[in-house]
């Protein structure tokens, strides 16, 4: 790369701490997909010997309220600050976000504290007024995915296998979808800006596979807040998921990969419902495209079996994934209980497979 | 209501949201909401920018600015530095406060966002819960979202959740402390206000629109869910 070019993409870093990390859960994570977090905090403590502590303090941020209009700034940003506090009090300096939304406000949160100090002294002192606490603004915040981007590397030397189709020899076909609130609200705070997001990019390329590059790789999810939250508005979701797909169908993708909480599960469960509307699927003999988080994506690389780390609860199936990537498992586990009892197994839909 | 503006002005959101925009359009042409309804931020951004208090009026009054998804995609592309969804964030706070939100379809619906994702947060400690997400109100969740919750006490533990633990972990209890907290923070900074606000201005509403009115997903809440 010219000199030049090493300026310019100089700006589109940001610095994420090396180690001892205070980790802020995501409402829509934890309970969408239930097992990833715990996989996040493994890979951090057991694959990498990073130190990470969950606090069973910590609440929500109120971002899908806030972003639904309910809930007033000044709130919001005091709920933080009380995240903040809590931090303070654990001994920690760094702030690892799960959540998109949340790292997006708590970015916001921290930028509007520098544009209006006198919001950061009226946050102080409803935070001390509410609950006795104070806080300081922690020295490194970053987003999950940034953490698992900084160890790539450290990752690749450790995994099994690479992004590879057993069968014919070729690269996986991977779109990464990069959650709204990452880097286009302040695109100085993610790995390569709004334009050239990397975060995930980075994985794909580490790891063996081929980034897909599709003309609606930016547009959002459409997750919407209020849009997606009250039923009788959620067809603007579901039409911007739809946008998406098809933009990316041409180009076949074996998977899709997302860091925002949001955007897997919209991305999952709407080709669910686009092929229960119109029997349409992404992809041939009834199967959609896999949708991973990137911890999820991680694990499996490094050797989890699947179903421990939750792929049951994705409605698109994950297998042919696993088939490609010659990955073992026991399909006769996929839906078994806590003690490898039969419980049943989900429904299958009428279009697409789940199987 | 000559005073609109000067309220709005004090947010800042507002502020920093509106500099000196010149009608180029390209937030229009990024828009989510704007492909998918007839909303239009650059014609949001026009009306504010003439200081017209009644024209003000009318948009805190319509449909058009619940439309944004805040997304923010605006912010990224806006030439000359406007947010759009700023401006957006400020107009939806000064709606409510100003009780305008229930003289429109969209502006109404905001009860059943406070009746769901604002009434979580104080009662789990987290926006969203699968206690309360059933298929019914979310059938998009499809069959293995049905399946896990019928299964939840076995496949959340099979998953290493702290579901319904007072420990930490995925999906555990939230203390009665740190609800505390919270809700002590939201009385202290206007939270507590605004939820009471839109719930008592729904309640005037529903009565005008002559559907019954109680608690939780009472009729007034499915007509607005749902409809």
């Amino acid at each position: 790369m010219k000199p030049g070019k090493n300026e310019i993409w100089a700006a589109y870093q940001k610095e994420i701490a090396d180690d001892h990390y205070y980790f802020a859960r995501s409402c829509i994570r934890q309970n969408f997909f239930p097992a990833a977090e715990n996989l996040y905090l493994d890979i951090l403590r057991n694959v990498l010997g990073k130190d990470i502590f969950d606090d069973a303090r910590q609440t929500t941020c109120t971002g899908i309220a806030y972003h639904s209009g309910l809930i007033p700034l000044e709130t919001t940003m005091t709920v933080i600050a009380r995240q903040f506090a809590l931090m303070n009090e654990a001994g920690y300096e760094n702030f690892v976000v799960s959540c998109v939304t949340s790292f997006g406000l708590y970015v916001e949160t921290i930028e509007t504290w520098k544009h209006f100090p006198e919001t950061e002294q009226e946050t102080r002192e409803a935070l001390k007024r509410a609950t006795g606490m104070t806080f300081t603004i922690p020295k490194n915040l970053v987003h999950a995915s940034d953490v698992i981007y900084k160890y790539r590397g450290e990752i690749s030397e450790k995994i099994n296998l690479r992004l590879i189709n057993k069968s014919t020899g070729e690269p996986l076909k991977i779109v990464d979808h990069i959650g709204c609130h990452y880097a286009k609200i302040f695109p100085q705070e993610g790995i390569g800006g709004a334009e050239y997001p990397y975060v995930l990019a980075g994985l794909i390329d580490e790891w063996g596979g081929q980034q897909v590059d599709y003309p609606e790789r930016r547009h959002c999810c459409g997750f919407g807040f209020r849009q997606y939250l009250l039923k009788s508005n959620r067809s603007y979701s579901v039409t911007n998921s739809k946008k998406k797909f098809d933009s990316m169908m041409p180009y076949k993708p074996d998977l899709i990969i997302a860091n925002c909480p949001g955007c897997t599960f919209f991305l999952d469960r709407w080709q669910y419902v686009i092929a229960e509307m119109e029997g349409k699927t992404y992809r041939e003999n009834g199967y959609g495209i896999p949708v991973l988080t990137y911890e999820e994506l991680a694990g499996l690389l490094l050797g989890y079996d699947p179903w421990d780390i939750g792929l049951q609860i994705h409605q698109v199936a994950v297998e042919p994934l696993l088939d490609k990537l010659g990955i073992e498992y026991d399909p006769d586990k996929k839906y078994n209980g806590l003690n490898g009892e039969d419980i049943g197994k989900p429904e299958q839909p009428l279009f697409i497979r789940s199987v | 209501m000559a005073d609109l503006y000067y309220q709005l002005e004090k947010d800042i959101r507002y502020i920093e949201g509106l500099k000196a925009c010149f009608n180029c359009g390209i937030c229009t042409a990024i828009c989510p909401a704007a492909e998918v309804s007839d909303y239009d931020p650059r014609m949001v951004i026009s009306v504010v920018q003439q200081k017209d208090e009644e024209e003000l009026e009318k948009l805190l009054k319509s449909d058009t600015i619940w439309r944004c998804g805040e997304c923010l995609s605006c912010k990224t592309r806006c030439p000359r530095g406007n947010v759009p969804g700023y401006i957006i964030q400020a107009l939806r706070a000064l709606s409510i406060d100003t009780g305008m939100f229930t003289s429109s379809v969209q502006g109404r619906k905001q009860l059943a966002l406070k009746r769901t994702v604002g009434d979580h947060i104080l009662k789990y400690g987290y926006c969203v819960y699968i206690d309360e997400v059933d298929n019914d109100m979310y059938p998009e969740q499809g069959p293995v979202w049905d399946w896990l919750r019928e299964n939840r006490e076995s496949m959340l533990a099979r998953l290493g959740t702290s579901y319904k633990m007072n420990k930490s972990g995925t999906l555990r209890n939230t203390s009665q402390e740190s609800l505390d907290d919270l809700k002590k923070i939201f009385d202290e900074t206007g939270g507590t206000k605004r939820l009471n606000k839109i719930e008592k201005d729904s309640l005037t509403k529903a009565k005008e629109l002559n559907i019954d009115f109680d608690e939780g997903k009472d009729d007034y809440f499915n007509h607005l869910y749902n409809e």
